[in-house]
């Protein structure tokens, strides 16, 4: 293992990381829910309870940007993936996260924060197979 | 109307955690999957920051019923490590490494204006509908 470290940005990441926690406890000690981006969507399509939340949720990540951009030029955003891998990732990604009960934010950064074993284990498995895929996508098909 | 208020300000701060960290850029969430690659660490950080703050706020509604705003705390109640987390987990991690982003990001990433990242939005949508869909009809069977 190479560690990149002109890539490695400490300082934003966890600075970033505690906005996302601040985030999700405020979301908790407010409102009593749980800050899952997947199962907050899933709720949503469901057309069940809460829709007025869930959507106010929502719209908010959407305008982080252009909140973002009052105050400074937006940070880079790059998609290498062409449309038919994006497509293909879209749909795994949409089917796994509900199939699953959760993404990075409700099993990762909520479950863990709960200390819940089955948040683990679903956090162990969707970094494992993100690894392993960029091992196969990066080092396996195109060497 | 408060808890959606909330609800819009969690979202604003979670989006722009997600922006601030780099987890709204897929080059640099590939750049952290790539462990036998040029390794660029910094998305442990954004796990490590999120994890600092939510955690104590999970410990403080250790044992309450109801938020700050009087809703009732609607936490996981499933401790199973069952096929579905296993398998939804996989598939998620599959689509992840594929394209760089998870549901969040892909939020952020679709309102700054990334086409690219709204196609992956829509197909995420739509494997969720999938998944419900096939839920529906399992429930129907089941009664």
């Amino acid at each position: 293992m190479t560690i990149d470290w002109t890539a490695f940005t400490p300082t934003t990441a966890f600075a970033g990381g505690a906005l996302i926690g601040l985030a999700s406890a405020l979301l908790l000690l407010f409102n009593g829910r749980i800050a899952g981006i997947s199962g907050i969507i899933g709720g949503l399509l469901e057309r069940g309870t809460g829709i007025g939340w869930r959507l106010a949720f929502i719209a908010g990540i959407l305008i982080a940007p252009l909140s973002w951009q009052l105050f400074s030029a937006l940070p880079p955003i790059k998609i290498d993936a062409g449309y038919s891998t994006l497509i293909v990732a879209g749909l795994l990604v949409g089917f796994g996260t509900r199939y699953g009960s959760g993404c990075t934010s409700g099993h990762g950064v909520c479950g863990l924060s709960r200390l819940s074993l089955r948040s683990l284990v679903a956090t162990l498995v969707f970094m494992g197979a993100g690894f392993a895929t960029v091992y196969v996508l990066r080092h396996l098909l195109a060497a | 109307m408060k808890s959606r208020i909330i609800a819009l300000m969690a979202g604003l701060t979670f989006g722009l955690g997600l922006m601030l960290s780099g987890m709204a850029n897929p080059e640099k969430v590939l750049g952290f999957l790539d462990l036998a690659g040029a390794w660029d660490p910094s998305l442990a950080l954004v796990m490590i920051g999120a994890i600092t703050v939510g955690l104590p706020a999970f410990q403080l509604v250790k044992g309450r019923s109801r938020s700050l705003l009087k809703e009732p705390l609607q936490l996981p109640t499933s401790a199973d490590i069952d096929r579905p987390l296993i398998i939804g987990g996989l598939l998620f991690g599959v689509g992840w490494g594929l394209a760089g982003f998870c549901p969040g990001p892909a939020i952020v990433a679709t309102g700054a204006g990334q086409e690219k990242a709204l196609v992956f939005t829509l197909a995420m949508l739509t494997g969720m509908g999938i998944f419900q869909f096939g839920a529906r009809k399992t429930v129907a069977a089941q009664s």
